[in-house]
């Protein structure tokens, strides 16, 4: 048994930054597609989604690596899932109680969490393997990872379509809005720009490194 | 809700298709649309999920609101999903072993494919009854067949194409998608009017 068992290297600043910029769920691994689409028609919603998804990811984290060693093999993912739905229901019966206006607005979406590939991606592949509070601080960099994608996209969107910022109007009254950029069509392209800018970035890195 | 059957199939089929318009389902979409070969079975195995998770998402809601325990309703949601994608499972590895393996990671994830809880999330939202969540359903399947396919064809198609390396890969499937969802923003209204 001793001999299966990774090798724990304890926390680094790496567990926590793998997360937000290494391995960034939205821009890198590319997953959970469906509420970062979605719900990123403004800054606001994107930041609360964000945040609902950083708290699922971090409490199913913490549960799910304290009763690592309790769970049979063969049913650990319908655990994990059914651990990661009981967090969802707690955070949409919070955000009713909290704003029905956010909770309109995000919709289905919430509840939809559960079967966001990052959540059950975290629990799988590093909650399930190591310590309670070395897979709290990596979920909590990968939420906050997550955050800082859907909140790049949805400014992008916001400002774009709508010509604000959280709400606060940035060009004065004779701009005009591009409103496709809040619509359906409008989530592909900005994420495909934000993608095409990162491999552009990345290119020029290497070229300048074989330089 | 009242809404016709045929209503409700031709907005969810084209106006709000599941993928293209209000973004469910998009892992697959983006994953497994490579080669139409694997792209068509893919949906096919989906609409069968949905069809099965929308007919016991229905029962089990009934149940649920009779016992009043309506905060169980993801939590049995997801358990029933994850079951019907188990029988699928093995189901097809039984008839298809080939299309098994091709299928691959992205067979058990159908568990996670946003279309498939939204389907049965959406149906009890609008408080449609049997015979409208079965073709809603459908329609949702349908609709998710139709966008893996075009997407398939049109991604096999610019494999021959001279493509600028950079905009390879993910960047380049998410313009399209872009293109393809701009494409059905054109059904629009369609359905909507009574």
């Amino acid at each position: 048994m001793s001999l299966t068992k990774q090798a724990d290297e304890g926390i680094t600043f790496d567990t926590f930054m793998e997360g937000v910029w290494r391995q960034n769920p939205v821009f890198v691994m590319v997953l959970g597609m469906c509420p970062t689409l979605a719900v990123t028609v403004s800054a606001e919603n994107a930041m609360s989604m964000g945040a609902a998804t950083t708290f699922v990811l971090v409490s199913s984290c913490l549960l799910v690596s304290l009763i690592r060693n309790l769970v049979p093999k063969e049913v650990r993912i319908a655990t994990y899932i059914v651990i990661i739905a009981t967090f969802v229901t707690l955070v949409d019966y919070l955000i009713q109680a909290v704003s029905l206006k956010l909770y309109e607005a995000l919709g289905a979406f919430i509840q939809l969490i559960v079967v966001n590939c990052i959540i059950l991606g975290r629990a799988e592949a590093h909650a399930s393997k190591n310590p309670p509070l070395k897979s709290v601080v990596n979920a909590l960099g990968m939420g906050i990872g997550f955050t800082i994608g859907l909140l790049a996209l949805g400014a992008t969107r916001e400002i774009l379509g709508a010509g604000k910022l959280f709400g606060m109007s940035l060009f004065g009254e004779h701009f005009q809005p591009w409103v496709v950029m809040v619509l359906p069509p409008g989530g592909f392209f900005v994420l495909g720009g934000w993608l095409l800018l990162f491999s552009l970035l990345r290119s020029r890195k290497e070229a300048r490194a074989e330089a | 809700m009242n809404d016709s059957l045929s209503l409700i199939f031709v907005s969810t089929l084209l106006a709000n298709n599941f993928v293209l318009a209000t973004f469910l389902g998009l892992c697959p979409f983006l994953g497994v649309s490579g080669r139409l070969g694997t792209a068509f079975p893919m949906g096919v195995a989906t609409t069968f999920v949905m069809l099965v998770a929308s007919l016991c998402a229905y029962g089990l809601n009934l149940l649920l609101s009779y016992f009043h325990l309506d905060f169980l309703r993801l939590i049995a949601y997801i358990v029933v999903i994850a079951s019907s994608v188990q029988l699928v499972e093995m189901v097809m590895k039984k008839y298809s072993p080939a299309l098994f393996r091709a299928l691959g990671i992205y067979l058990p994830l159908i568990t996670t494919n946003c279309a498939v809880l939204g389907v049965a999330l959406f149906q009890t939202a609008r408080e449609y009854d049997l015979a409208q969540s079965l073709t809603f359903s459908f329609a949702g399947g349908a609709g998710f067949t139709l966008a893996l396919v075009l997407m398939a064809s049109l991604r096999e198609r610019l494999q021959l194409a001279n493509v600028p390396t950079l905009v390879q890969g993910t960047a380049l499937s998410l313009i399209l998608a872009g293109l393809l969802s701009l494409t059905f923003m054109g059904f629009a209204g369609l359905g909507a009017g009574e």
